[in-house]
């Protein structure tokens, strides 16, 4: 555990990711099984137990300390596990261990153990180490180390470390588990490549870059192909011999929660899709397919009322053939046919766009503008030779999103920020009028500059007429420009409206507060019932 | 006796009957002075001579020698129209209040300014740690009514540890990593010289390099008796390259700056007490962090509450909620007090 600790140190003070990864591997080369794989598998944030999460530890400190102070402590640190290796007050009489026991058996123990002795180790072990020991350790169970080692980063280590392809170990990855034995004797060229064969597995998804004016003009309708850009989630679907399943963009299995889609699939191969609710062949907004997301065990009803279908865009492999090397008018020839041929219920193949200048994608641009059906945001421009690629790589694929609507709100609340930003009033609630009166809409801590934040931190200390706990009521005197993708109903909210990615795009100092929007022009604006 | 007619009547900002917050700081009422004013004004008291409490412009101003060595130093001899130096302890009547100062352990020359008038004692203790400090006086606790103090790291989460063990860290790396160039960002006044002399404990003899922005000071506090051993300012080393395995002190600013490109294989470090929140660290590049603080730690603020064991205790500056709230759940009479524009940072 106390080289594990120190790693973990390491890799979070070290910058770049050269030095990072020399780090990694002295480690790996240094380091018995299965304590590096289980390293690995904490870095990668495939780790995790059931009995000892995030809760089992607030638990623990919540028992131990004032609530006010932890808030506070947290509100400054801005990470639990870290602020928790501070705070924790040893207990009156703890044995000092000799030593602190191996990565591989805090694992194992916290895997056998039940839920009250797990919450006795971790005891036991928070007692018998320093502030960056616990930081490491309660890291183990919080999953997400942020230490700048992201998942692909780690991939590239590995190939390093073993003199393999980098894209060996992608598609290998979502096939194995911890702690990664079969893996790292193979890289360390003591055993055989392991073997996934028909596992059901995710593979990483291709990505796409902003579309910026200064690429307008590569785009022509002879190299590119259109689509709309739909607001769903990405997902993965995956049929083959071994099983059947629905991943997110990033690779988690959301199978349960879509039991109207995964029930469905009875052919081998990898799809490339948007998650929307479809209709009677009608799709619908994003406000209803996120009453579908986060449920475990969805209620009939609900899957009845908001059925869940699949804009397909793309293919990684069709009958068990790997297509990925394809170009993407070849894919899609490809993928058409098979789709005609199956024709699979609920499933949509996404329409290509004809367009012949940039003069005509424009107007298609400004067609998402105005609303697009409530389930487009924008254009996908994708090169027509491009193979399909896992990761954001430049030039093949990108998204133009419809401009972000604007509204002028005003400043009702602050609240200090997290982290680096804990001294600074960064977190703004806003309102729009509704008969003389302010109700909140939303919040929004991004858009500004550093020296706005600074006047904005300055304004919220002059004029804080009210204290709640860690919030400030400000003057109804500031406007802000706030701008989002989109609006939607909401019970949450008293307004009845909730925004989607809501952002300062400018601070109005010059606008009195009584010339801000009302709340019926937004309700308006996005055609929602007032 | 009558009150002099210069005294504002108690208005809206009156926190206590003879003490009062205003747009220029702290006002004692009858004495006519303000402590630490962050605008030029008549008669001023300065607890010590960081630039967010000492400020140049003002009419008199009282303070002990050194502080006052440090204002002349930064903002030369015209830093105020009038310079009254007052020893520790030495006291000094304003109508029917009478002044003095008590060590407060911050840095050189830094003071506690204690109030006496009609019987109570109010205490200012401007910025202060109560860890061992071989530049300056130790803290005096003063047992007083009113206690004001500050909360520059008023959260449970810090704990500073002793200074010796994060220079330790630093000799450490230097072995380690024998051809970096460890260059340490510190604030000019106290922590530079602190760190000088805490190498020198540890019997670290070779020469300390300078950025030339932390140069007067080191003179003036060895003018001032306290002997730094060799240093060397950087802008005077002719092969730069000579700098692997060297300590370079420099402002904090000076880590990221294009000053510091041109030292071999920096190793950017940093001293300071918010090097202990990782974040804090991470955001400034700092690859090596020190934990080395010129205030009290959570348990030194709360030792010397229990030590002063005012009637009252009012927080100026910092992380005041925390500590107003442990003291009042220790029985305390406690209020933050919002005096604003007083550095929640303690950077360069």
């Amino acid at each position: 555990m106390e080289h594990f600790a120190a790693l973990l140190d390491k890799l979070y003070f070290t910058s770049g990711s050269l030095a990072k990864g020399d780090l990694l591997k002295q480690y790996l080369r240094r380091t018995p099984d299965p304590d590096r794989g289980w390293a690995v598998a904490a870095i990668a944030g495939t780790l995790s137990f059931d009995l000892f999460k995030r809760h089992t530890v607030k638990q623990l400190i919540g028992e131990r300390m004032d609530p006010l102070l932890f808030e506070l402590s947290y509100d400054y640190v801005g990470e639990t596990s870290e602020t928790v290796a501070h705070l924790w007050p040893v207990s009156p009489g703890a044995g000092r261990l000799e030593r602190l026991p191996s990565l591989g058996e805090v694992v194992a123990q916290f895997r056998q153990r039940d839920r009250a002795a797990v919450a006795d180790y971790l005891v036991q072990l928070l007692d018998a180490m320093n502030a960056s020991q616990r930081w490491a350790l309660l890291k183990l169970g919080m999953r997400g180390l942020r230490i700048g080692i992201s998942a692909r980063l780690l991939k590239r280590i590995l190939a390093e470390y073993g003199s393999v392809d980098v894209s060996e170990i992608e598609a290998l990855w979502h096939g194995l588990e911890p702690p990664y034995t079969d893996l790292l004797n193979w890289l360390d060229g003591r055993g055989d490549k392991p073997d996934i064969g028909d596992r059901v597995t995710f593979q990483p998804v291709m990505l796409s870059c902003p579309l910026e004016p200064e690429h307008h003009h590569d785009i022509d309708a002879d190299n590119w192909q259109a689509e709309w850009k739909y607001d769903g989630i990405r997902v993965q679907l995956v049929g083959k011999a071994g099983g059947k399943a629905l991943y997110s963009r990033s690779g988690d299995d959301i199978s349960h929660s879509f039991p109207d889609i995964v029930q469905a699939v009875d052919f081998s191969a990898v799809l490339d899709g948007e998650l929307l609710v479809v209709r009677n062949g009608r799709i619908g907004s994003f406000n209803e397919l996120q009453q579908r997301l986060n449920k475990k065990k969805p209620a009939k009803r609900l899957l009845a009322e908001n059925p869940a279908g699949l804009m397909i865009y793309d293919a990684l492999s069709l009958d068990g053939e790997d297509i990925t090397a394809l170009s993407l008018l070849e894919r899609r020839r490809r993928l058409a046919q098979w789709l005609d041929a199956k024709a699979p219920p609920g499933i949509l193949l996404s329409p290509i766009l004809p367009f012949a200048d940039f003069a005509e994608l424009r107007r298609l641009h400004r067609r998402a503008d105005q609303g697009g059906g409530n389930y487009i945001e924008g254009l996908m421009l994708k090169h027509k030779h491009s193979p399909y690629l896992p990761g954001r790589i430049k030039g093949h694929w990108y998204k133009w999103k419809r401009e972000p609507m604007l509204v002028d709100a005003v400043m009702m609340y602050a609240q200090r920020g997290h982290g680096k930003r804990s001294s600074y009033y960064s977190d703004y609630t806003f309102g729009l009028w509704q008969d003389g009166q302010l109700l909140p809409i939303g919040k929004a801590y991004s858009g500004f500059t550093d020296a706005e934040l600074k006047a904005l931190d300055k304004w919220v200390r002059g004029h804080i007429v009210a204290r709640f706990g860690p919030v400030r009521e400000v003057e109804k005197e500031l406007v802000l420009e706030v701008a989002f993708d989109s609006a939607h109903t909401s019970s949450r909210h008293k307004s009845g409206i909730a925004l989607r990615f809501p952002r300062i795009h400018r601070i109005r100092w010059d606008k009195p507060a009584a010339e801000a929007d009302e709340l019926a022009t937004l309700k308006k604006k996005s055609n929602l019932a007032g | 006796m009558p009150e002099s007619p210069e005294v504002p009547p108690p208005a809206a900002g009156t926190v206590h009957e003879w003490l009062a917050v205003r747009p220029e700081g702290l006002l004692c009422l009858p004495g006519g002075f303000y402590i630490d004013p962050l605008r030029a004004v008549s008669s001023a008291v300065i607890t010590h001579g960081h630039a967010d409490h000492a400020r140049p412009g003002n009419g008199d101003i009282y303070a002990t020698a050194q502080t006052l060595a440090i204002m002349r130093c930064r903002y030369g001899d015209s830093c105020a129209a009038r310079q009254l130096p007052l020893a520790y302890g030495e006291r000094h009547r304003f109508g029917d209040v009478e002044l003095w100062l008590a060590p407060a352990g911050h840095i050189l020359g830094s003071a506690q300014v204690v109030l006496e008038y009609r019987g109570e004692r109010v205490v200012i203790s401007g910025d202060y740690k109560r860890q061992a400090d071989p530049t300056c006086q130790p803290f005096q606790p003063v047992p007083c009514d009113v206690f004001v103090t500050e909360a520059t790291f008023g959260l449970p989460v810090f704990h500073h540890p002793p200074i010796a063990t994060e220079v330790e860290k630093l000799l450490q790396s230097l072995q380690l990593f024998p051809q970096r160039c460890h260059l340490v960002g510190v604030y000019a006044l106290g922590k530079c010289q602190r760190l000088i002399l805490a190498l020198r404990a540890l019997g670290y003899s070779k020469a300390v390099y300078l950025h030339g922005a932390l140069v007067k000071l080191c003179e003036l506090y060895e003018r001032e008796g306290i002997a730094l051993g060799k240093w060397v300012k950087v802008s005077e080393v002719g092969d730069i390259d000579s700098l692997a395995g060297e300590i370079v002190l420099a402002p904090p600013s000076a880590l990221a700056d294009r000053w510091s490109r041109k030292l071999p294989d920096m190793l950017p470090c940093m001293a300071s007490g918010w090097m202990q929140i990782r974040a804090r660290a991470r955001q400034r590049r700092v690859e090596l962090p020190l934990v080395i603080s010129d205030h009290c730690d959570w348990p030194a603020l709360l030792q010397t509450l229990e030590e002063v064991n005012p009637a009252q205790l009012w927080v100026t500056h910092g992380r005041e909620q925390a500590l107003v709230h442990r003291a009042q759940q220790l029985g305390y009479r406690a209020q933050a007090l919002s005096l604003l524009g007083y550095e929640e940072e303690e950077s360069g």
